[in-house]
């Protein structure tokens, strides 16, 4: 008899194929788009070497260009915004899923949830118009004359500074960090968080024990999320952040981004290096993206396998 | 130390009532088994022992519990847990905590820091869990890279190291191989000249081998306690013979 080949393993191939084929996709335009910028900042690079990433100076007019106050910008604003939105987002996380009555949290959570969905220019209006006078007259003065002693809050208040900017991108990541850590820890089997309280562990103890250390990964994993889209985000940014290109350790001070400097710039680039300095703030951002997440991957795999003969979880 | 006595304990699901008037005296330093069919509410009865029925969302409980002649309910369940240990259906042990840090944790949640004594907590209840010839070499491994029935014991060890009074076990060996379940049998067999302990299982014959006591329930109801050759041989109340014999359940 005849064998015949089961018409199931075509389907099979088909499925092979095509999702290998997106995956190939993927990878593919990454690369694409790295060499592209590579070719484009190609002048950039040449002019000035590395050079480029310690240049403070960027002056269009004399045809100098360095990238450090712009990587200095996006750093700060970023890591303000993780020392803001980390904890308060830890926070909401543990009480929407180990404190909160059922309503509150679906209510709660959905609210956080859609804290996501402002368009980010509708945050940066906000920013200027809310919170920079608010920074302005308020904040920035109070933290002035109590810790103006710290170089960090040193300065003239105007509101439109590395603090607004922070504050903004703290707001665009709380959601993020805060519904990623809920949902790996709505995940924590019930017999860890039992298996602590078993053992005379109050509350907080069993949310120590039994559910963030379980979940920790997870938790590091949302912060780097948050993170990569504060190192990305424009629009909002440059609305608040004064796009100057200081560098000041003051928090009030203004500044300038590397996503906002590109979006702002690229339409005036009159000249090839002009344009060719862009792509290499642009190939730098992506460089640091990258760097940055490898780093984090690496973060979560030494704390995630904890002890010999464990598994990531 | 050690002695439970249960006075006509209630619990309830929110509107769903899972005990019904439970009394009973669990001597100390004897092995009590809770045997009966699924959804008897033999679980929710040890779990109302150390009080961890209450954690639940809209669970109730009425009625009292005396240890040592004094309600449970007149202390914290925090501090009842450390003198009430459990040990639970599946083997939990912290997948982030090497087994040493396993079975200290409860130490140090009571706020032992002192490593020496940390260290002798330690090796004394994985040597009373039988566990400390496996894994004495190597006590810095993840807890959770043991096999199951070591991970059981090594819970087991986690809940002595607190120097509880009271052992709960629900099912403590329904997830494990043949093998593995004699070994825990043992282990509990040899506990209980320092332990009460209340096991609950789904196995009559696992009963029938360790038990002193035998408590049988039945659609929440007590049906029956008494010495387990009593229970297994001579029971007094037609529905314990029926589930003995294998006629239900």
């Amino acid at each position: 008899m005849k064998k015949k080949k089961p018409r199931a393993s075509w389907g099979d191939r088909i499925l092979r194929s095509a999702s290998g084929l997106t995956a190939v996709l993927v990878v593919g335009i990454m690369i694409w788009m790295g060499w592209e910028m590579f070719i484009s900042s190609r002048q950039s690079l040449h002019q000035f070497g590395w050079a480029f990433l310690g240049g403070r100076v960027w002056d269009p007019v004399h045809r100098i260009f360095g990238a450090l106050p712009f990587i200095y910008g996006t750093l700060v604003t970023s890591l303000v915004a993780l020392v803001i939105a980390g904890p308060i987002g830890l926070g909401v996380a543990i009480f929407l899923s180990e404190m909160a009555p059922a309503t509150v949290r679906s209510v709660v959570g959905f609210l956080v949830e859609l804290l996501a969905a402002i368009p980010s220019v509708v945050l940066g209006l906000w920013g200027i118009f809310v919170l920079a006078p608010f920074l302005g007259k308020v904040v920035e003065p109070w933290l002035g004359k109590r810790l103006g002693f710290i170089p960090l809050f040193h300065g003239a208040p105007v509101g439109v500074d590395l603090l607004n900017g922070g504050l903004i991108l703290a707001i665009m990541i709380l959601p993020t960090i805060a519904s990623i850590s809920r949902e790996v820890m709505t995940a924590v089997p019930t017999v860890q968080r039992e298996a602590a309280l078993a053992l005379g562990a109050t509350k907080w103890e069993m949310i120590r024990i039994g559910v963030l250390s379980y979940a920790k990964s997870g938790i590091i994993g949302s912060v780097i999320l948050g993170l990569g889209r504060a190192l990305g985000e424009t629009m909002a940014v440059t609305m608040v952040i004064g796009n100057m290109p200081n560098i000041s350790p003051s928090l009030f001070s203004t500044a300038y981004s590397m996503a906002a400097v590109i979006a702002n710039e690229f339409t005036e680039a009159t000249y090839g290096l002009y344009l060719s300095a862009l792509m290499e703030i642009g190939l730098i951002l992506f460089a640091i993206t990258l760097l940055l997440n490898i780093f984090a991957r690496l973060l979560v795999w030494s704390v995630a396998r904890g002890p010999k003969g464990g598994h990531l979880v | 130390m050690g002695n439970l006595s249960v006075r006509n304990l209630e619990a309830w699901y929110g509107a769903q009532k899972a005990l019904f008037g439970i009394t009973a005296e669990i001597p100390e330093k004897q092995i009590t088994a809770i045997i009966g069919p699924s959804g008897c509410g033999k679980s929710t009865f040890i779990r109302c022992l150390n009080r961890m029925h209450d954690t639940l969302p809209g669970a109730k409980v009425s009625g009292d519990i005396l240890l040592d002649g004094k309600s449970i309910y007149d202390q914290h369940p925090v501090y009842l847990r450390k003198t009430v240990g459990m040990v639970f259906q599946k083997p939990n042990p912290f997948p982030s905590m090497s087994i040493y840090e396993n079975v200290v944790a409860g130490l140090r949640l009571n706020g032992e820091r002192h490593k020496e004594k940390l260290r002798a907590a330690a090796e004394k209840s994985l040597r009373m869990a039988a566990l400390w010839d496996e894994v004495h070499d190597r006590l810095n491994y993840s807890g959770v890279s043991l096999s199951g029935g070591q991970q059981q014991r090594l819970c087991i060890a986690r809940a002595l190291a607190v120097e509880p009074s009271v052992l709960l076990m629900d099912e403590p060996a329904s997830a494990l191989d043949p093998i593995a379940t004699q070994r825990i049998e043992e282990l509990v067999s040899a506990l209980k000249k320092d332990y009460t302990i209340v096991i609950v299982t789904h196995n009559m014959q696992q009963a029938a081998r360790i038990a002193d006591l035998t408590a049988f329930f039945l659609n929440g109801e007590l049906v029956e306690l008494g010495p387990t050759s009593e229970i297994f041989t001579k029971p007094k109340d037609k529905r314990t013979e029926d589930y003995i014999t294998g006629r239900f359940g």
